[in-house]
């Protein structure tokens, strides 16, 4: 096909381009400003060039809060991907029960994410939440303000109840669109429960399965309103996750040039593992092929 | 392998059916021969699915009974049945290689290892699909696809029956024909009981040894292809057949006098008083278009020609009518009359045949 040299057609994308330099590229850029200046006050600035990203990068205080939030998200993802497939997988396929199931399964999705925290701080509390004080009355030791393990359990918890439903949704949708031709075959076959789930139900799920697990990394990696309102990044700093570390050193400290550099390391790290996970997935998907 | 016999079975979808309407499939009783090829035929919803799958298993008939041999089996689960069945499109592991997907049925039966490679082998060579033994099913195209999962079907040497659901349905016009040519072939070396259903009589004439015509939950007519042409039980069958199907007419028939809105001509069959509606049904390939004057006045409408004839579409008494001429007939503006080959027109009372008796 020939194509018309016309180099008026530029200006038909400067709309979006625009709204991308406005919405994106600019504040991008101001944080980019930032990790590369310090200030004494007066609004006076002065460049530094690397040096904060070589001290962020250097920085324990950051690599802890790294190895935190991977455990979290490996934790919440070892728990999540599966319990999700085994809840699609034991759904109703139809009639009255089946739409039951779908909207009470959507209904933690629903809830704004600082309400799901605040439920779930009041639902733990000793003195009055009905968890923490049924837990106290049997005697389980169960404390997530003071004692790091229970709430680092507290957190989990929250987040299966939020989010495994996106997974069994999405779950769900995939097992719906295979034919019933399938189950018939693998009965004809005498296929055992493991094997239809093994080669019929697994490989139609694998392509909602990647957009799954991909979210819930993102997401789990990103998190910050839930762990801020339940345990505010304590006890210690035993919660501060990557995002609530940030906010403390931007906000609360107001180290501007540290938090810009940590945010744009934080920001790379994610593209990162976002991109090697989904080349890792594709492939996967690919050799089932 | 086994003989099939249904006996008065009825299928309705509605729990209480109370008329002859309400019934999806209508009583019906009928053995099908160990060994022979059926075609189920019919257009979409006549209940010919539903038989396919009462006897695959998939559905428990509301009444009546079917066997496998002496074996009861009405109430017997799919897996029990050993029956193969292949569906409208593929349905292949799309994991596992071809090799795998063949293996798999024998595997879950617990087979000796030796005796699944053996089989295999003879199988793959049967469908010819030996040289993709050890690729991935997924990329295959559709008809190999489908002749996996035939292939997974006959691997199990026991099996009673092998049930096609329009098997064809998304494999490409030319290799249509080339796999219906192997499943023939395929039947005649491993002699399985196969039921192909289908709604193309193409596929069902080229395919079956015996034809099975439903319509609207009965079964019309059981019988060779030839059967089908020649003698069709119901006008349905004679429409249904043939391309353009059988032409109908009213007509009053007396002993071996048939009277077409005046027109007169003697049959080679002679009947008894016919009460009911009385039709004259002849295939178009035995009507003869002749010049004027010497047969029945028609109106011709157009002529098409298809290759290796042409179709006449007239009208008489209001009513379409379909010639074939041959090829090599040249029709003029005066050849509008139309003379019937007497041995093979047949006589419909209430759209069902009768036979007369036979002039000597």
């Amino acid at each position: 096909m020939k194509k018309t040299v016309n180099q008026k057609a530029w200006f038909l994308v400067l709309p979006v381009l625009l709204l991308v330099g406005f919405s994106a590229v600019i504040p991008l850029m101001t944080v980019v400003n930032y990790s590369i200046q310090d200030t004494f006050g007066n609004n006076v600035f002065f460049e530094v060039g690397l040096e904060w990203f070589e001290e962020v990068l250097h920085s324990e205080r950051l690599h802890d809060a790294l190895g935190r939030q991977m455990l979290f998200t490996g934790i919440i993802m070892v728990i999540e991907i599966p319990l999700g497939i085994y809840i699609a997988l034991h759904m109703p396929k139809s009639g009255f029960w089946a739409s039951v199931c779908l909207v009470l399964v959507s209904l933690p999705l629903l809830v704004p994410w600082n309400v799901v925290g605040t439920i779930w701080q009041i639902f733990g509390r000793t003195d009055i939440g009905l968890l923490g004080h049924t837990l106290a009355a049997m005697g389980v030791e169960y404390n997530y303000t003071q004692d790091v393990l229970s709430a680092w359990i507290t957190l989990i918890v929250m987040d299966v109840w939020h989010w495994t439903s996106l997974v069994v949704l999405l779950c769900y949708a995939g097992l719906q669109s295979i034919p019933g031709a399938y189950y018939q075959a693998a009965k004809i076959d005498q296929a055992s429960k493991w094997s239809v789930f093994r080669y019929i139900q697994l490989p139609k799920m694998m392509g909602v399965l990647l957009i799954a697990s991909l979210l819930r990394f993102m997401d789990s990696f990103m998190i910050y309103t839930e762990p801020m309102v339940v345990t505010g990044g304590g006890p210690g700093n035993a919660t501060t996750f990557l995002s609530i570390d940030l906010v403390k050193m931007a906000i609360g400290q107001f180290d501007l040039g540290p938090a810009a550099a940590f945010s744009l390391i934080y920001f790379l790290v994610i593209l990162l593992m976002s991109w090697a996970f989904f080349t890792i997935m594709t492939n996967i998907d690919k050799q089932e092929a | 392998m086994a003989k099939i016999t249904l006996s008065n079975l009825a299928h309705s979808y509605i729990s209480n059916p109370k008329s002859e309407k309400d019934y999806a499939l209508r009583r019906l009783n009928h053995e099908w021969e160990d060994g022979a090829a059926y075609a189920l035929l019919g257009p979409s919803g006549c209940g010919k699915s539903t038989l396919l799958n009462i006897i695959s298993g998939i559905l428990t008939p509301s009444e009546g009974r079917i066997l496998f041999d002496e074996d009861d089996v009405t109430f017997a689960d799919t897996a029990d049945r050993n029956i193969a069945q292949v569906f409208q499109f593929p349905v292949v592991y799309d994991t596992m290689t071809v090799r795998q997907n063949l293996e798999f049925p024998l595997k879950n039966r617990g087979a000796d290892p030796k005796y699944i490679q053996q089989r295999v082998a003879s199988i793959a060579r049967s469908i010819q699909v030996e040289d993709i033994l050890d690729k991935k099913a997924q990329g295959l195209t559709a008809d190999a696809k489908q002749k996996i999962s035939l292939g997974r079907g006959m691997v199990r040497e026991d099996v009673n029956a092998i049930l096609f659901d329009e098997p064809l349905t998304v494999i490409d016009p030319h290799m249509k024909w080339e796999l219906r040519t192997q499943l023939k072939a395929l039947h005649k070396e491993l002699k399985h009981t196969m039921i192909f259903v289908t709604h193309d009589q193409t596929e069902a004439l080229t395919f079956a040894d015996k034809v099975v015509v439903m319509n609207e939950g009965n079964v019309v007519q059981i019988g060779t292809p030839e059967e089908l042409f020649e003698k069709p039980a119901h006008t349905f069958v004679g429409y249904f057949i043939g391309s353009p199907g059988m032409n109908v007419f009213d007509a009053e028939v007396t002993g071996n006098i048939a009277n077409l809105q005046g027109n007169k001509m003697e049959l080679k069959q002679t009947h008894k008083k016919l009460s009911g509606k009385t039709e004259l049904g002849v295939r178009p390939e035995f009507i003869t278009l002749c010049e004027e004057g010497m047969g029945i006045k028609i109106d011709i409408v157009r002529v098409e020609d298809v290759a290796h004839h042409k179709i006449v579409r007239a009208i008489y008494n209001n009513k379409d009518v379909n010639i074939i001429v041959p090829e090599d007939v040249i029709i003029t503006p005066t050849m509008n009359n139309m003379t019937f080959d007497m041995s093979r027109v047949n006589v419909y009372v209430n759209s069902w045949l009768v036979e007369g008796e036979e002039i000597s």
